[in-house]
């Protein structure tokens, strides 16, 4: 008897818990308040304490959540979205076509007013490579009212890193410019038993920034875009270039041990701990780095020419930026709030608490050196987001994956030239239907 | 039986009814909670599995039956279909036998017994995190000033056997292997625990009687152990067909999205399409595909356990 | 009877055994140690600190955890999210499963088919659908909710063991207890449930784990910070580039060790002599 009394009452107890601290109830329609939803772990701490700071200031709460991982987080936005629920402010994590598919849905604001307001006061203070990622230009091929729809936080980079101690180490006095001269340093590594290049090639995407790196030093961009609309084949004698980039760092031995099975976290640790003497990686490894090794010497350096007569371009632009949810009654306010996230001294916090590079020019003073490094290639920059058309999804994955084949040595640039633009041209026979 | 002559007796309908609905208020709270949260959600993929819809558009087109056209001949995705085979193939055999391995000798009076019961669980409790970040650097293939940095591959050369280090993961002929053992060593725990649970609840008697019949150990493994359990074996090899049809978290967390499409699995593709091509009914399709397949082949194995039975 | 050549084979046999035993619990307590090892240490040292146990121990990895990841109100809800999930899940299976096994009534095996046959979809793509039936529901970033969703995912499986279990029990004792006057309520709860203490000590376990380590539905089901479970607390160590993995392992610790004891204390539940001892009374 005694023992049912118990557990009725902590049944009792239980429901009461549950009732009473349900965080849901009505949210009553709290104009003060704004929801900002992100991703971003690193930043967690700093944007609550920038939050509370602007509560102060203004008076207005801003309540920061954070979900993660990434692909949670992609998810909860996606499912919220169908469900009308999308906070105040956000962020898609997305290409640009989902990016304009909540556009079109009515889920993102066009802010484009608040940038020009006084004289493009707002815009002028961003790189514009950063602006470029939510901008939509005149005629776009997704359809979207030209304009600009998100505000950038920071910016980021993914260039090619050398260890120094290990360079000095084979004789080599300065990073290769081009490639054969890449090439000469990894035999001279090899020789005094150190490897050569890693980097997180188990995740596509790092295959796709790297491949996209030297289709556009080898073909420059007209005809990589020509290629996407299907009017130069993938069989083209410049895209088996590209392929045999790969082929040549599997042939001269180039790439550390199981590279392709690489999530990019163990690349970085990789290179933090000097097992290889370059790497490939975005800007956000000097925080990384500085984690796991201090002491680690280490300079910034474009992704060596495979073609001398065009430039090498990189990916880069906005690293993580915010929308503003269109249909928030508090949309004014939430715009008001980025403005002021993205002011001068708030940048210049963010970026020092989390060693990113800030997308306002002017907050550029305050950062860290190596950082500076990576800013200084920012002319070179591009991104498949700023591009006048993407790839169809299933072409790309082909073509990655194909590179994957290639890197594990069971597959020719040609057969994997010929299977990609086997896929391209039933992508395209589909669409025609 | 006796519940069924108990209630067989010629009884009023009304009565009958009544039984009925009395015996169905069992199963009640059950079928509503499964009601409100299955059918929708399913009815939903079903409906998005006949359409073309990038996920986030409010208007999406039927399609019809196309998604799972182009799907029956999606090589790819038939690999990863087998693929996921493999891994179960291996797990059924492997992990079961070691799982029952185990849990016989937890049966028996042994010393320690209460430890092992306790450490044999272990792996299932870890994080995938921790189960991939420790794997990895057991089968890491990487060589740092001559020496190679993982474990398996440094006792290898230390042993003397320098002609079997090997890239373990990033080598196609062995990296689904690798994958399915650590998939085996992290799952052998939910086996044990069930087939010892099993084991624990056969009547004693029936070993008594054995035993006064004169029977060997083998005898009695054979005529009362193996009989009594095959309920049990068929749920934990139902069990076993659907976590390792599923796995895909230890396959990213050990070769992340590597080795062409040598290490793709249905769950993998389903994500894929999801998330990455933006092609939701096409991941919907191969969601139905893939659970018709699930229940075909659970199916398969409760008729097989059925027969050996008898 | 038994001579010294028998006792010799018997020696030998339990040697071999234990042999076996001890190498797979090698195994299975190395990664153990190496996530406590880990734990311990400081981001710098964890990957190149080549000791067994490092000199430097840091446990003040373990407070920095529990303050940094929000342990306190995430460890609350997720004690809370298990205990009712787990509650319910028993009562509600073992009803049915109960049912399934030994009652007669109209669509019995259509029933049965549809849990199990639930069980086999896979979830990836439901999730979506899920989140916007809860919205719709106003169940969406509700506690009720989000328990109501968990005890869903893991009914079927907990019917299907259940019902296994149900199937493998005498019925002498229910045929007693029904000549004793005892309903079918009464005869679920006094005789059916506690022959089957190992099966459900099973569920318990299996259905703890995967509430405790659960974050997906969490993640979409959820906005609140006072509404998350503990799992919520790991993913924040995960960063998107920088991992601090000691303090990531101290998480992991942390989080693992109510699940552990849970299994100690489930685990004597699967023991020989409850059917003799049931008799008995």
């Amino acid at each position: 008897m005694k023992k049912i009394l118990i557990g009725l009452g902590l049944c009792a107890a239980v429901g009461v818990f549950l009732l009473t601290s349900s965080g849901c109830g009505k949210r009553q329609e709290d104009l003060n308040t704004i929801t900002v939803w992100h991703w971003m772990t690193d930043r967690n701490k700093a944007l609550e304490e920038l939050a509370s700071k602007y509560e102060q200031q203004t008076g207005i709460k801003i309540k920061i959540d954070l979900f993660a991982p990434s692909e949670s987080y992609t998810q909860k936005v996606v499912s919220s979205a169908q469900s009308k629920v999308l906070p105040d402010i956000y962020g898609i994590l997305d290409k640009k076509e989902v990016f304009a598919a909540f556009i079109k849905s009515g889920f993102i604001a066009d802010i484009t007013a608040d940038f020009k307001a006084n004289n493009n006061e707002w815009e002028n203070q961003f790189f514009p490579k950063a602006l470029d990622v939510n901008r939509f230009t005149e005629g776009n091929v997704y359809g979207v009212k030209a304009g600009i729809y998100g505000v950038p936080l920071d910016v980021t980079t993914i260039e090619m890193l050398y260890n120094v101690k290990l360079l000095k180490k084979a004789g080599i006095k300065a990073p290769p410019q081009n490639f054969s001269e890449f090439l000469e340093a990894i035999h001279a590594l090899k020789r005094v038993g150190v490897s050569g290049l890693v980097s997180g090639w188990g995740e596509l995407w790092m295959i796709d920034s790297f491949a996209s790196n030297y289709a556009f030093n080898i073909m420059g961009e007209e005809k990589v875009m020509a290629t996407y609309r299907g009017e130069v084949p993938y069989t083209d004698p410049d895209w088996i270039k590209v392929l045999d980039v790969f082929k040549q760092l599997v042939d001269n031995g180039a790439l550390i041990e199981g590279v392709v099975t690489k999530p990019n976290k163990y690349a970085e640790q990789d290179f933090a701990l000097e097992r290889a003497a370059f790497a490939f990686n975005g800007s956000w490894c000097v925080n990384v780095y500085n984690d796991m090794n201090p002491n680690l010497e280490y300079g910034v350096m474009l992704p060596p020419l495979a073609n001398s007569n065009l430039p090498m371009k990189i990916w880069g632009g906005a690293g993580s930026s915010f929308v503003v949810n269109n249909t928030s009654p508090r949309k004014d306010k939430a715009i008001a709030f980025l403005k002021w996230l993205s002011a001068k001294d708030q940048q210049a916090y963010l970026a020092k608490a989390t060693k990113n590079l800030p997308a306002n020019r002017e907050a550029l003073a305050e950062i860290p050196e190596v950082l500076s490094a990576f800013a200084s290639s920012m002319d070179q920059v591009t991104h498949p987001t700023v591009w006048s058309l993407n790839e169809n999804p299933v072409v790309s994955e082909a073509f990655l994956k194909g590179i994957q084949s290639i890197l594990i040595g069971e597959k020719t640039p040609q057969q994997i030239a010929q299977n990609v633009q086997q896929v391209k041209q039933e992508q395209l026979a589909k669409k025609k239907k | 039986m006796s519940a069924e002559t108990l209630t067989a007796q010629p009884k009023p309908r009304a009565l009958v009814v009544k039984d009925n609905l009395k015996n169905l208020a069992f199963v009640l709270p059950a079928v509503i909670i499964f009601s409100v949260f299955y059918v929708y959600p399913f009815f939903e993929i079903f409906r998005l599995s006949l359409q073309s819809w990038d996920g986030i558009s409010p208007t999406s087109s039927w399609v019809g039956l196309a998604n799972f056209t182009e799907l029956m001949r999606d090589k790819i995705w038939w690999s990863s279909m087998w693929h996921a085979a493999y891994i179960t193939l291996i797990a059924l055999t492997f992990q079961n036998a070691l799982a029952f391995a185990l849990a016989l000798a937890c049966d028996r009076e042994i010393r320690m017994q209460r430890f092992y019961r306790v450490v044999f669980f272990l792996p299932p409790v870890l994080s995938e995190v921790v189960v991939g970040m420790i794997w990895q650097w057991i089968l890491n293939s990487d060589v740092q000033g001559g020496q190679p940095i993982g474990v398996l591959n440094y006792w290898l050369t230390q042993m003397g056997l320098p002609q079997l280090v090997h890239h373990w993961l990033s080598d196609p002929q062995t990296a689904l292997t690798c994958i399915a053992v650590v998939h085996c060593w992290k799952g052998f725990g939910w086996g044990f625990i069930m087939l010892l649970a099993g084991l624990q609840t056969i009547d004693h008697q029936l070993y008594e009687a054995a035993k006064v019949d004169g029977a060997n150990s083998w005898h009695t493994f054979r005529h009362v152990t193996l009989p009594m359990m095959v309920p049990v074996i068929s749920v934990v090899m139902i069990l076993t067909i659907l976590g390792s049809m599923q796995v895909f978290i230890l396959i990213k967390a050990m070769v992340s999205q590597g080795l062409g499409y040598h290490t793709e699995v249905p769950v993998t593709r389903i994500l894929l399409s999801m998330q990455e091509s933006g092609r939701f009914g096409y991941a919907c399709a191969m969601g139905v595909t893939f659970g018709v397949f699930l229940i075909g082949l659970s199916l398969a194995s409760k008729l097989l356990s059925g027969k050996t039975k008898q | 009877m038994e001579g010294p050549r028998y006792k010799a084979i018997g020696a030998l046999k339990s040697t071999v055994i234990h042999a076996f035993l001890i190498s797979v619990t090698l195994t299975c307590l190395f990664p153990l140690f190496w996530m406590v090892r880990c734990s311990l240490m400081t981001n710098q040292t964890v990957f190149t600190d080549k000791t067994f146990i490092p000199k430097d121990l840091h446990f003040s990895n373990y407070v920095q955890a529990w303050v940094d990841g929000g342990f306190g109100i995430y460890f609350l809800n997720s004690v809370v999210y298990t205990v009712s999930v787990v509650v319910g899940i028993v009562l509600i299976a073992s009803l049915a499963a109960y049912a399934f096994s030994r009652l007669k009534f109209w669509g019995k095996n259509f029933f049965f088919g549809m849990f199990l046959a639930a069980m086999m979809i896979p979830l990836p793509g439901s999730f979506v659908p899920l989140v916007v039936l809860m919205n719709k529901l106003g169940l969406a970033n509700h506690r009720i909710g989000y328990i109501l969703c968990m005890i869903n995912v893991g009914l079927s499986m907990s019917i299907l063991l259940l019902k296994t279990f149900f199937d493998r029990t005498p019925q002498d004792l229910e045929d007693a207890a029904r000549i004793d006057g005892c309903g079918r309520l009464g005869i679920w709860w006094h005789v059916a449930l506690p022959l089957a203490r190992p099966a459900i000590a099973v569920i318990v376990i299996f259905n703890s784990l995967s509430v405790w380590n659960e974050y997906i539905l969490a993640t979409l089901l959820l906005n609140d910070k006072t509404l998350m479970p503990l799992q919520r607390g790991i993913m924040v160590f995960q960063g998107v580039h920088s991992v601090d993995y000691p303090i990531l392992m101290a998480g992991l610790t942390i989080a693992a060790t109510p699940i552990i004891l849970i299994y100690l204390a489930m685990q004597r539940h699967i023991i020989k002599g409850l059917v003799e001892g049931a008799t008995v009374q």
